[in-house]
């Protein structure tokens, strides 16, 4: 896929971009899943890991995790309207609206809780 | 991609709705008063209840993520059906390893 | 014949096969004149070499499908003042199919997908045997009628994005004609289409982008054939009807 591709006036619509931002928040968490099991792998030294989590305390650190939160967020939104359509047959504006409901909602009040800002 | 792989992949998808929502809340409790990894330890080190709910976490999540991934590299890259499988089942395996690792360390295996 | 007002077109049109390039043209402006009207009028007047498609131009058969500014569209259908920006036009033949010349495409591997995802009829009864009594209310009946009136113009496949990523994909026109098939209760093979439609290449792949239900000229959705023809090979599966 080319980038000309990315900007096929064809794509100009809410259907594609939803579907864009569902696929490529799904590879940030596949790219981010072995890094975190690595991590965790650090686990079975105690100390080893409580250095490490230690570590995790700075801001760039904080601000990644804020960031794959709301990958995890928009992801599962985007599953939902997977859903919606496939098995609910609701139509493109109902789905599209459940997903920007749902991703803002979700995504807000979990970076909120996880004190990221 | 085959009526199986759909079926996992949605399947897997419900499965870890109610894993994530359990997962986020224990890092949103965990992450009060400051992250430490003492605290992560006593929750998991020794419990049979934790190790299991991570461990088939890993293998619902290595599952989606292997096969979300053969279907981006198959439409997205060079590769063909079989370039594709491979690739995407040696990340899903890759996955499930460093995953059940992860869980044998924080249990205290 | 409708005025000329003395504006000009700036029109650039696709020529060659897969190896070509746009070549410009300047087309008298009319204040009635679809898309159609100015290739023809290339044609006539400028470039006799010219090759593009088009038969009823009315807007009932989908011959004249080509993509103009990026967008694939009936061309007798598209008025040149919804789509002309600053008075320029590109226009170019149908993505996603194979160019013979110019604004011709070939149109096979198409139809052998529609005939793949069977999008057809298979005889279940015979001369002897009663009429089928069809209600028109029931749920396959609406189904079917919501699906149907597709002519097979090309515009969706051109539009649909997975149909560009994979070759084996059947696309949304072959998909939409196998869910319309499928709600024939009459049909004596139903369970055939869904082994049809869900092959590697089946309908499994649609993503729903809805690009297609967004292009249809007819306003059909093939994305939601598609999802009923994801619930039914699911259930049938489920069911163990599928080998």
């Amino acid at each position: 896929m080319s980038i000309a591709g990315i900007t096929r006036a064809s794509r100009a619509h809410p259907g594609f971009l939803a579907a864009m931002v569902h696929r490529l928040s799904g590879l940030a968490l596949a790219i981010f899943l072995p890094l975190h099991f690595l991590s965790l792998g650090l686990a079975f030294e105690a100390e080893t890991f409580g250095a490490f989590v230690a570590w995790t305390n700075q801001p760039l650190v904080k601000v990644s995790e804020a960031l794959l939160v709301a990958a995890l967020a928009v992801h599962f939104a985007g599953g939902l309207r997977l859903l919606a359509v496939e098995f609910f047959g609701l139509t493109r504006a109902q789905a599209l609206w459940i997903t920007c409901a749902f991703a803002f909602g979700a995504g807000l009040g979990l970076l909120f809780l996880l004190r990221a800002f | 991609m085959t009526p199986l792989a759909y079926l996992l992949q949605r399947g897997t998808a419900l499965l870890m709705v109610p894993l994530i929502a359990a997962h986020l809340a224990v890092i949103i409790m965990a992450v009060q008063g400051g992250l430490s990894g003492e605290e992560i330890l006593s929750r998991t080190r020794g419990s049979e209840l934790w190790a299991a709910f991570y461990a088939v976490f890993v293998v619902a999540a290595s599952v989606h993520a292997g096969i979300g991934l053969q279907t981006v590299l198959r439409e997205w890259t060079p590769l063909e059906r079989r370039g594709s499988a491979f690739a995407a089942h040696t990340f899903m395996v890759v996955l499930l390893g460093l995953g059940l690792r992860a869980v044998a360390g924080v249990y205290g295996l | 014949m409708s005025k000329g007002n003395g504006k000009v077109l700036r029109v650039k049109v696709w020529r060659g096969a897969e190896e070509g390039g746009y070549q410009s043209y300047e087309v008298p402006a009319r204040e009635n004149q679809t898309v159609l009207d100015v290739v023809t009028w290339i044609q006539r007047n400028l470039d006799s070499a010219l090759a593009y498609r088009f038969a009823c131009r009315v807007g009932v058969c989908g011959s004249c499908a080509m993509t103009v500014n990026g967008r694939p569209r009936w061309t007798c259908r598209t008025h040149v003042s919804r789509v002309a920006k600053n008075g320029e036009l590109t226009i170019a033949p149908l993505s996603n199919l194979p160019v013979i010349r110019d604004l011709a495409t070939d149109m096979t591997a198409f139809f052998e997908k529609w005939q793949a995802a069977r999008g057809r009829f298979v005889a279940g009864k015979g001369k002897k045997d009663r009429m089928a009594a069809i209600e028109p209310e029931s749920k396959e009946r609406a189904a079917a009628s919501a699906a149907i009136e597709c002519i097979n113009c090309g515009v969706c496949y051109a539009a649909c994005d997975v149909v560009s990523w994979r070759d084996d994909y059947l696309g949304p026109a072959a998909l939409n004609r196998a869910w319309a098939a499928y709600n024939d209760v009459r049909d004596g093979d139903r369970v055939g289409v869904l082994k049809a439609v869900a092959t590697s290449g089946g309908c499994h792949n649609c993503h729903t982008h809805q690009s297609c239900a967004e292009h249809c000229p007819v306003a059909l959705n093939p994305t939601f054939s598609i999802a009923g023809l994801k619930r039914a090979t699911l259930k049938a599966k489920l069911k163990g009807e599928m080998q």
